[in-house]
């Protein structure tokens, strides 16, 4: 068959519309975007008529791929690290409801953070819910993955984690792909009782899914994704899980190492697989990518006193991504390392695009500040939280989608005055609308600048929720229509916006102020192909 | 053969249809290859850079290892030296001469272009000049390629078909342009 040449993410996407998925549900966000991109962006998948428009956040897009799958239908819901903490809800329970078309929850964690505020692992979510996770070590084998995901998914009736890392999200590489299947029929769940948790039916759907429990460790004892190779260097044997296991064969394939590993690619862990490789060694390695998952369950888990390396024991570093020199280096194997970083060379962060009108609004925010001092500001994730850096330096927070609105409403109920915050158009419609009717219900003396760019910037110009609506939700919500502002950001109404920011942040009630221009990229390319894009206002209001 | 090579420049430099056709043009010969490329904030403006490896038999790994990269290809000076711990004994250096300045601190550019001076092999090429020349200065990235093209063990006319493949939808001028571009890039040698 052809191979096609696929981004991991490309590959999951391909794999999930040819085991049949019927839609895929996600909010963008790297390094998980390009899962949905792709069955956007494909004419096989409309001509299928598989729905894959971009959800409002990551849990509303889980609580869809579950009613889908409730439907009998096969769902994905794709989503980066950080969005299973916002989906966190519907993930745990989904677990006790269980699925009856299957149903696939892929999460791509980002060890190194290249573009996240965190590096958590989310195996632990895995765990947490007791749910199957299969996390592949490179980009064929993820394809192949989803169509046993699906199978495992509608054969114990569970959702399935699919956990991927930047790496492999990111990497291009040949694709082999397979027949396709079919979509399944519409079909609703043969236990009425099955998705109702009531704490009567949930104790019962507990107790089934605990009972699962070990089926599910069995699964991972013969599946063919967990794999034990003998070697004769037996005075150590090697776990590689995920793509670390990609590491460790570069490693030892150059430098012609025959230590027994274990491969494990699939969780809860293979018990006797574990046994098998403790029992023909002296001591263990842990490669994982992530937290010292593997390892911490590991600690005490033998029936004899057992050293286990890796992350914990500091023969890896704890945190950061993995690659092939931290592997080489836990074995001990010396490098060939002739040049190093010239002291001529200095950092290039990243920056606001030339002609981005966050910049302008963040100029004209900090001379409406000037006089109020600094620490004032709170904001979001987003191309904006780049205000931090200069030349701007004009915000003070940046924690999790939404939290400008809510933590800038929390500083003002403690007394601080002004109270601002900074929230981009796509995360306000993320988690910022229930933040800002928190501050209405109180009336607390705070100014919201949305900085609407019309897109979902910073994962690369995706559709914004609410383009074209802000002012009306601001207003359904019930925020004072004449504290509603609409600003243009461009120098040339830099006077004209201070005067109005500085007005509003003056006010002792809710403001919001709308501060409207097409991200310049967004822009650019949509010059090249002639679309139209649809503002709440042409002009600036004054 | 196997051939790891790290490209870098600045986000919105378009390193990644150098990416791309090289990879093209690897598939076109026949071979396995990996790239990696990096997404999100870091491409605003940031330091970017991409593995690509490509071989005649599975490339395994997604990440060069360091110290193995048999060449640098990068489209802007300052960002040719970053990546410098990965260049192996026998790598090359292929680079842009012209500075994309976005930063205060930026270095002059000859205590850049003394640095690249140390190396055993280098081309450094003022690829805007010469894009400029040929066609225009948008494919400066097609001259880098070229005169990288020299060290990569895949013949002229897979590159070739590789370009047009890449280019194909923007038109015929488009892709003779960066066909120029690549040929007169593969004429270059040292010119420090």
């Amino acid at each position: 068959m052809e191979k096609l040449l696929l981004l991991g993410n490309e590959a999951i996407a391909c794999g999930a519309m040819d085991a049949g998925i019927s839609g895929i549900y996600a909010y963008p966000g790297t390094p998980s975007t390009e899962i949905t991109e792709y069955v956007q962006n494909s004419p096989e998948a409309y001509n299928k008529g598989i729905r894959s428009e971009w959800s409002v956040n990551e849990k509303t897009a889980l609580e869809a791929a579950l009613g889908m799958s409730y439907a009998g239908k096969r769902s994905m819901v794709c989503m980066k690290h950080v969005g299973l903490n916002v989906a966190a809800d519907p993930y745990i329970n989904a677990a006790l409801t269980g699925v009856n078309g299957g149903l696939i929850v892929t999460v791509a964690d980002d060890p190194s953070m290249h573009s996240s505020q965190n590096e958590q692992d989310s195996r632990f979510y895995g765990k947490f819910a007791r749910m199957p996770v299969l996390e592949p070590s490179e980009q064929q084998e993820a394809y192949n993955m989803i169509f046993y995901a699906f199978e495992l998914s509608e054969k114990y009736k569970l959702p399935v984690m699919l956990r991927i890392t930047t790496r492999l999200a990111h990497s291009r590489t040949g694709i082999v792909r397979r027949n396709g299947l079919r979509q399944n029929n519409l079909n609703l769940p043969s236990d009425s009782k099955q998705f109702v948790l009531l704490p009567s039916i949930a104790r019962g759907r507990y107790k089934l899914l605990l009972r699962l429990q070990p089926q599910l460790e069995n699964e991972s004892e013969i599946s063919g994704y967990n794999m034990f190779f003998p070697g004769n260097q037996k005075n150590l044997g090697i776990i590689a899980a995920g793509i670390a296991y990609n590491y460790y064969l570069e490693v030892s394939r150059k430098n012609k190492l025959n230590y027994p590993v274990l491969k494990i690619c699939q969780y809860p862990l293979p018990v006797k697989l574990l046994e098998k490789i403790a029992g023909e060694t002296q001591k263990l390695l842990v490669l994982e990518e992530g937290y010292p998952f593997i390892e911490e369950q590991l600690r005490g888990f033998f029936n004899k006193p057992f050293i286990v390396e890796g992350r914990l024991s500091g023969k890896i570093p704890y945190d950061g991504e993995l690659n092939p020199d931290c592997v080489a280096d836990a074995l001990d194997i010396e490098k060939k390392v002739l040049h190093s970083v010239p002291s001529v060379v200095v950092n290039r962060p990243p920056a606001l695009c030339k002609g981005c009108s966050h910049a302008d609004m963040f100029f004209a925010l900090n001379e409406a500040m000037k006089k109020f001092g600094k620490g004032k500001v709170f904001s979001d994730i987003g191309c904006y939280t780049l205000g931090a850096l200069p030349p701007y330096e004009a915000i003070y927070s940046c924690v999790d989608m939404g939290a400008s609105v809510t933590m800038a409403k929390g500083a003002a109920d403690a007394g601080l005055f002004p109270a601002v915050a900074v929230i981009g158009d796509s995360t306000f419609t993320h988690s910022g609308i229930t933040g800002l009717l928190d501050a209405v219900n109180d009336n607390s003396p705070v100014t919201i600048i949305i900085s609407d760019n019309l897109t979902t910037g910073m994962t690369g110009g995706q559709k914004s929720s609410a383009s074209g609506r802000l002012e009306s939700i601001c207003k359904g919500i019930g925020v004072d229509p004449q504290h509603i502002r609409i600003i243009n950001p461009l120098k040339k109404f830099h006077q004209e916006n201070v005067t109005i920011l500085l007005k509003e942040i003056e006010y002792k009630g809710v403001s919001v102020i709308i501060s409207q221009r097409e991200c310049i990229q967004t822009a650019t390319r949509r010059k090249k192909t002639g679309n139209s894009v649809k503002l709440t206002h042409d002009s600036n209001e004054n | 053969m196997k051939t790891d090579i790290i490209i870098s420049g600045v986000g919105g430099q378009g390193i990644l249809s150098i990416a791309a056709t090289i990879g093209l043009a690897a598939i076109d010969h026949g071979l396995y290859l990996k790239q990696s490329e990096v997404h999100g904030m870091s491409q605003r403006g940031g330091a970017v850079q991409s593995h690509l490896r490509i071989s005649s038999e599975k490339v395994i790994s997604d990440l060069i290892p360091l110290g193995e990269a048999d060449m640098i290809l990068s489209v802007e000076p300052l960002e040719s030296l970053r990546y410098l711990p990965w260049l192996s004994e026998n790598g090359w250096l292929v680079t842009n001469t012209k500075p994309f300045v976005n930063i205060d601190n930026y270095p002059s550019t000859e205590s850049i272009i003394n640095e690249i001076k140390k190396l055993k092999h280098y081309i450094a090429i003022d690829a805007d000049e010469t894009a400029h020349s040929v066609s225009s200065p948008k494919s400066s990235n097609m001259v880098i390629l070229g005169a990288a093209s020299n060290y990569i063990d895949i013949p002229e006319q897979s590159f070739l078909i590789a370009i047009e493949k890449l280019f194909f939808r923007k038109g015929n001028n488009i892709v003779n342009g960066n066909i120029k571009a690549f040929l007169e890039g593969k004429k270059s040698g040292v010119s420090i």
